[in-house]
């Protein structure tokens, strides 16, 4: 039971992985606890739901992971995909404790399986949770509730009150009706600002009426936004987020991870004018689908419409909507709202600059067109074997790059450098700090869980002091 | 299989499930869909008798009530299961019985029951009922004759053998494999038959009405099963020792009929009532409401099977035993009646689908990655 008259030694403010791990961390250093979750019950978690695996160092096969991925690796790995807007230390700290997480996470009933299929091959780098994100966090909260960690949900917390470097108060809303609760110490693990749409309305204009939110719509960013109007560092760029291309069908939130088209490879993707904008082929879809959410966000109408013949229709994973079916191109643009003259002359186009090479869809075929502008340069093969397809594709926002700058204990840094006395940050609100642009699968899990057990730990001595 | 509201709901939620596949560590049923890319009526049936009902993709789906796409596997796949029931049984005549198969299996009992104890008394001499007795060979024939047992037995029981068999033929015709059976295929369906590996959640046990796991339903069902098994173990042994042997019940209690009834009867009854007290504590969520009544008839009747049993061996030398024969007896008749008709037949399409399974299980799924 929780009691918001209570002082307790440490408020966490966030119920999804990271809250979770701090949570319990600074409960089984002997805290006295309160978890914050926005959330009503049924859709706790945040964007934690809808996770699958997370990305762990290994130097040799596990139950779970396969061969081994060592620490350069795995830096190599992230020093790319972010073109080196990371803090290395930070981030090997982070992959030099991936490799310690699972006795505990077991400990705290979290469940892994045999990596199976679907999984964009990464048995080697991720240990997949049985279930998914939901049974993880399933797992946690058992756990946090059997260790005593007080659970509110229903509850937004709104303003963490910083006096001279140090948080006194924290102002929510619990079932609609405002508190003021007191805590020794405080952990923001709130997550980032993407389901916020009019705060990324802000950089982005009228186009976030055409974005589609993943995950959760309770990540608003009210902690993170709060923090930084009080001096807290700043790290990521605002205006940036990682989107993927998805279901222009997809509901607002919420739609977690079934909306995600693969067709994009195996088909020609056309903006509403019916024209193409970029490489399908450039590299295998693990390697990019995570551009083609930019890609689309920066078209007319952030919109596209990935179109393909029945020859590739079997070589992707389905999605939860069914692809548009036309007996002929014409027919099939008329049914997407595209103009039919439009999309004709692009797919002749396109089929007049096919034909070289084997096709091969397991891996890069080189089958490429020739003199098109832009080029398809693997697996451009003819769009001619009705009946032909279409799926309307939007820019899908998993997550916002800004956050709140920590040290490596976790702790919140002021614009002055000095960390704040009690507070610290866990999760998607400061994992701009390491991943500060590029996504790499799992990741987000890896530094909320390492830097959530940081937090707990730390907050915990804190307030026991 | 018939197309129906609950299959058209239950093909929404497999398409969204097969655009999702988190699941798949959980039961066979998550890998066997994702052999498909559209589900017709008969792959629907097949899938849902797949599915053990551990509930495991309920609690972790990030799609569940109150998510709009609503997704709640556990009671579609149940309601389809039960209407395959219906489509499956035979003479099809009969499938009615399947609506409201609790009052259909309860009144089966309570006539089962009044019809064994009125024709006993009506064979008896008056006063004979309540004599002394003692346990001597024979001494139950004294009741009931044998004859009478066993024309009331191999009729009722070989009706239901027959219908049993050509409602699972319809299944397989329907619902089946197109390939071969190999003895490979048909071994490793037996050993999840006989392990129930499926209703584990991949080792970790079934999620009985929370988010924890927990085995044990999948103890109290092997309590019930083995139980079942080894009480008809004990009926078989002594039609051995009557036919071959000319050895007539009732036996010792240190005889093999005696022993393996007495252990089976009490892991009968620790199962049903087991899953009986789970039944009252259930989340209604996962649940198929209106597939209550036929479930828990199914176990009230099973546990009536061994508690009467035990009953009679425990009174066997009183003057009670007649009664107590008649109301075993009774009970007994009433298994035999139902058994095409009942929850009963689960077990059967359970084990044809983890045969269709074990045949298929080498195909790859359809689709690669994506993130």
């Amino acid at each position: 039971m929780h009691d918001l008259t209570k002082t307790y030694d440490v408020l966490v403010a966030g119920g999804g992985n990271a809250a979770l791990c701090a949570a319990i961390t600074a409960r089984q250093a002997g805290a006295s606890v309160l978890l914050l979750e926005h959330a009503p019950r049924a859709f706790r978690g945040g964007n934690s739901r809808h996770t699958r695996n997370l990305r762990a160092m290994h130097s040799q096969p596990t139950d779970v992971l396969t061969e081994a991925y060592e620490e350069d690796e795995y830096w190599d790995d992230l020093r790319r995909v972010t073109g080196g807007i990371t803090d290395e230390s930070l981030a090997r700290m982070t992959i030099r404790a991936s490799s310690g997480v699972f006795g505990w996470m077991r400990d705290c009933g979290v469940r892994f399986q045999p990596s199976l299929t679907g999984t964009l091959n990464l048995s080697r780098t991720n240990a997949f949770f049985l279930g998914g994100g939901k049974a993880l966090v399933n797992a946690y909260y058992l756990t946090a509730e059997s260790l005593g960690v007080a659970i509110a949900y229903d509850s937004e917390v709104l303003a963490i009150e910083l006096q001279d470097g140090a948080a006194r108060s924290v102002n929510i809303t619990y079932r609609g009706y405002p508190y003021t609760v007191q805590a020794r110490c405080v952990i923001a693990s709130s997550g980032g600002f993407q389901a916020n749409l009019d705060w990324m309305r802000h950089y982005w204009g009228d186009a976030v009426d055409n974005f589609v939110i993943r995950g959760t719509p309770y990540n608003r960013g009210k902690v993170l936004k709060n923090l930084l109007d009080q001096g807290v560092a700043m790290v990521g760029d605002p205006t940036q987020f990682h989107a993927v291309a998805l279901d222009a069908r997809a509901p607002q939130f919420d739609g977690g991870i079934t909306t995600r088209l693969d067709s994009v490879p195996f088909s020609v993707v056309v903006n509403q004018h019916g024209k193409r904008f970029y490489d399908e082929g450039e590299d295998v879809w693990p390697k990019r689908y995570a551009i083609w959410g930019r890609l689309i966000a920066q078209q007319p109408g952030q919109i596209a419409y990935s179109l393909f013949d029945a020859k590739a229709l079997p070589l992707f994973m389905p999605s939860v909507y069914p692809a548009v079916k036309a007996d002929s191109i014409g027919a099939l643009a008329e049914k997407l709202g595209l103009a039919p003259t439009k999309v004709q002359e692009t797919i002749a186009k396109y089929n007049a600059a096919t034909g070289t090479g084997k096709f091969d869809n397991s891996q890069l075929d080189g089958c490429t067109t020739v003199g098109l502008d832009p080029p398809k340069t693997n697996w451009a093969r003819a769009i001619d074997t009705g009946p032909f397809y279409g799926y309307p594709l939007r820019p899908g926002i998993t997550f916002t790059y800004l956050g709140v700058r920590v040290n490596e204990r976790a702790q919140v840094l002021m614009e002055n450098g000095h960390p704040a006395g009690n507070l610290y940050a866990s999760g998607e609100i400061m994992a701009g700090n390491i991943l500060g642009r590029g996504y790499l699968a799992g990741f987000g899990m890896t530094i909320g869980t390492v830097f959530g057990r940081i937090a707990g730990q730390e907050a915990a001595r804190h307030a026991r002091n | 299989m018939h197309a129906t509201e609950a299959t058209t709901t239950l093909r929404r939620e497999v398409e969204i499930c097969n655009a999702c596949r988190y699941c798949e560590g959980f039961c066979a049923v998550f890998p066997a869909l994702e052999l498909k890319r559209e589900f017709g009526e008969a792959d629907l049936s097949y899938l849902a008798n797949l599915c053990h009902n551990c509930r495991g993709c309920y609690y972790a789906c990030q799609y569940a009530p109150p998510h709009h796409w609503g997704i709640n596997l556990p009671r579609s796949f149940a309601e389809v299961r039960a209407e395959s029931y219906q489509d499956y049984a035979w003479p099809p005549s009969l499938a009615k019985l399947f609506q409201r198969n609790g009052t259909v299996v309860a009144l089966a009992l309570a006539t089962g029951i009044a019809l064994v104890l009125l024709l006993t008394m009506a064979i008896q001499a008056p006063g004979m009922i309540f004599a002394k007795r003692a346990v001597a060979p024979g001494e139950f024939y004294d009741v009931i004759p044998l004859w009478a047992m066993q024309i009331v037995a191999i009729t009722t029981f070989g009706f239901s053998l027959v219908a049993l068999g050509m409602s699972v033929r319809n299944f397989w015709l329907d619902a089946g494999s197109e390939r071969k059976l190999t003895i490979g295929g048909v071994l490793y369906a037996l050993h999840d038959i006989a392990t129930l590996r499926n209703l584990g959640g991949g080792g970790h046990g079934c999620n009985d009405n929370s988010e924890r796991f927990s085995m044990t339903r999948r103890r109290l069902h092997h309590a019930m099963a083995y139980g079942f098994l080894l009480c008809f173990a004990a009926t078989c042994v002594g039609f051995i020792y009557h036919t071959f042997f000319g050895w007539a019940a009732p036996y010792e209690f240190f005889s093999a009929p005696v022993l393996l009834g007495t252990v089976g009867g009490i892991a009968l009854i620790i199962g049903t009532v087991g899953l009986f007290a789970m039944k009252l504590v259930d989340d209604p969520m996962p649940a198929a409401r209106k597939l209550l009544g036929g479930d828990v008839a199914m176990l009230v009747l099973l546990a009536a099977a061994a508690k009467t049993g035990l009953l009679l061996l425990l009174l066997r030398a009183t003057s009670l035993m007649p009664i107590v024969l008649a109301l075993h007896l009774g009970v007994i008749l009433t298994l035999f009646v139902t058994l095409p008709y009942s929850k009963m037949v689960h077990g059967l399409y359970r084990g044809a689908a983890l045969l269709r399974n074990a045949l298929e299980r080498d195909q790859a799924p359809l689709g690669s990655g994506g993130g």
